[in-house]
């Protein structure tokens, strides 16, 4: 409960004994909303089968209202990015995220969807799908366990709920300014144009990191036995 | 063939008021869709329900496997293995590790061989256990059947787990032997699972064969003249389903596979009804493998103390190297110049080929049934696309 205007917290609760329940209108709606995420049915590769089994009777999804996974992107506002995005299903994966209904929120589980993972240096694999869509929560791992997702959806729920619907800082969904929608890539003989999307994700600017201007050439590597 | 208007009906068959001629529906099925099994993507061209013409779309998981491995040590691609095929990560390791073993002329020793089959007929098991689930799940059963089912696999991901350290992605298998030795009660444990499979096998039977919708979608769907997939170079469960007995264990009886008696099930039409009994029969035949490799398992080292990990360069040559994996003949080509990394490293995935004929199983089907039959093929885009 961040914003209970006038009343504090010792009256709240006395009230509440009393079977009076005293909240703020953005701490229900955030409430409502963090326990009834829809997220995308949209698996790309193994995280997915990790991801089927969080919500299969041991791991249990549901028990965090997380588990209508819907495969229409209409009704759907999780986003779930399981599996390597490759050069050529980098424009669905955006498009499908265009085509969800404010608010939605992104989660890029498993080490492929972070940065390419251990495809990374292929020539057909997308490093990252933070540079074209907002991701809110990374799951590292290869593939992350069900309790990591688990734990990626509780700690996104406790993003929610703290989000504000109004003024300064509000969340994504509620700021005019944020976009709903970001430019589809175009997948083409010379890879993904643009490599990235400038207003989500820059080239480490460290000098000592390793070179990645994100483009689609692949660095010759020496291999060492 | 005119694409886009479809032949007249015979005079007196048309189903409906036969307006003259009807135009066809073209319709793109995935990348994104709940019964491809990950990304693969259909073109179907209907007429009416009934499908045309059917053009698969790949490569939307092309991670570039193969050319990765070949920039890279032998051994560094083992985890690579793994996420081919990941539902099957052990019996990957298995064709791999084989492969380099002939290209290098390396032996395995006895207690490492029992491992290697243990842990492939537990991966069997739990691929035909998933299978099942999402089978019925393409039928509409979504849910139910792939809840049991999971719940099963997990128990053979604990055994997987509590031996590699990974639910999935076990890159146990080293090339002359395995990785480590079992941990203290693996064994027993491993027995507990075995022992409660059939029980399992038991429930999911008289779920599933006397459910007569389920023999209503499956019987003499998707059938295909047994010529014709000898001829496609299909393998594994979907050729014995149409009667033709062709098993690697039996036919190579590489690793000690002669040691053990079991059975090669066959079913007679190789529609999606055989395939699915295929499945649940060949469970009971590894649970027979299972059961004496369980009770035999030799003492010794679990890894040729010859093999090197580092530095390992095999001597120049060629080796193709082929397993039974759940999926059909998984088999592995490489060329080695002796230099530390493979010249050629080729994968020969079962999944892509068992899809060569989908087409001509789904042309005059319903568009209903593509899914089954795509299902009944049982594709894994990682090893597909690779």
């Amino acid at each position: 409960m961040t914003t209970m205007g006038t009343t504090d917290e010792s009256l709240r609760q006395d009230l509440a004994r009393r079977g009076v329940h005293v909240t703020s209108l953005e701490s229900l709606y955030n409430w409502g909303r963090a326990h009834s995420l829809w997220p995308l049915q949209f698996g790309l590769a193994c995280c997915a089968i990790e991801m089927i089994a969080a919500t299969m009777a041991r791991h249990d999804l549901a028990r965090f209202g997380a588990e209508v996974f819907r495969p229409s992107p209409r009704q759907a506002d999780l986003m779930i990015v399981a599996g390597t995005v490759t050069k050529k299903m980098a424009p669905m994966v955006v498009r499908l995220y265009n085509q969800m209904a404010n608010p939605k929120y992104v989660i890029a589980m498993g080490a492929c969807a972070i940065s390419g993972g251990p495809f990374r240096e292929g020539y057909n694999v997308l490093r990252g799908i933070d540079r074209y869509l907002p991701v809110d929560l990374y799951i590292p791992g290869c593939p992350p366990r069900p309790e990591a997702l688990l734990h990626g959806v509780i700690r996104l729920q406790e993003l929610i709920r703290g989000e504000k619907l109004s003024g300064p800082g509000r969340s994504r969904a509620a700021d005019p300014a944020v976009p709903g929608e970001y430019p589809i890539p175009n997948y083409g003989p010379a890879g993904l144009r643009p490599p990235f999307n400038p207003d989500l994700w820059q080239p480490p600017s460290d000098p000592d990191a390793a070179p990645d201007d994100g483009s689609d050439a692949v660095t010759p590597r020496e291999t060492t036995a | 063939m005119n694409l886009t208007r479809a032949a007249p009906w015979p005079a007196g068959t048309a189903p409906f008021a036969d307006p003259g001629e009807t135009e066809l529906l073209e319709l793109s099925l995935g990348p994104q869709h709940p019964s491809t099994h990950g990304v693969f993507r259909m073109n179907a061209l209907l007429d009416g329900e009934t499908v045309v013409r059917l053009q698969p779309v790949f490569g939307y998981l092309h991670r570039n496997h193969e050319q990765l491995a070949e920039r890279m040590s032998y051994l560094a691609s083992m985890p690579f293995t793994d996420r081919l095929d990941y539902f099957c990560s052990l019996t990957n390791n298995w064709a791999y590790a084989l492969t380099v073993e002939k290209l290098a002329g390396l032996e395995v020793p006895e207690r490492a061989e029992y491992l290697r089959v243990i842990l492939a007929e537990l991966t069997r098991l739990q691929n035909h256990t998933v299978f099942l689930g999402f089978l019925l799940g393409d039928m509409g059963a979504w849910g139910s059947v792939l809840m049991y089912g999971f719940r099963q696999r997990d128990a053979v991901l604990d055994l997987f787990e509590a031996l590699t350290g990974s639910r999935m992605m076990c890159d146990y298998l080293r090339f002359g032997g395995c990785r480590c030795d079992l941990p203290p009660g693996w064994a027993a444990a491993a027995r507990l699972v075995v022992d409660s499979y059939p029980g399992f096998l038991d429930e999911m039977e008289q779920l599933l064969t006397e459910n007569e919708i389920l023999r209503a979608r499956t019987m003499g769907i998707g059938g295909v003249e047994a010529k014709r997939l000898v001829n496609a170079g299909v393998s594994g469960p979907l050729l014995r389903a149409a009667g033709l007995s062709h098993d690697l264990r039996k036919v190579d009886r590489y690793g000690i596979y002669d040691r053990f008696s079991f059975r090669i099930p066959l079913g007679e039409k190789g529609d999606v009804y055989d395939r699915l009994m295929i499945r649940l029969l060949e469970m009971r035949e590894s649970l027979n493998i299972l059961d004496s490799a369980l009770r035999d398992l030799p003492e010794g080292p679990v890894i040729n103390p010859q093999a090197k990990l580092r530095n390992f360069r095999p001597p120049a040559g060629e080796a193709y190297g082929r397993i039974e994996s759940p999926k059909g003949e998984l088999g592995f080509y490489l060329i080695s110049d002796q230099s530390p990394q493979p010249y050629r490293y080729r994968v020969r995935p079962p999944s892509l080929i068992n899809l060569t004929l989908l087409e001509e199983m789904c042309v005059g089907a319903k568009i209903a049934d593509v899914m089954v039959i795509l299902g009944s093929i049982d594709i894994v885009l990682g090893e597909v696309d690779r």
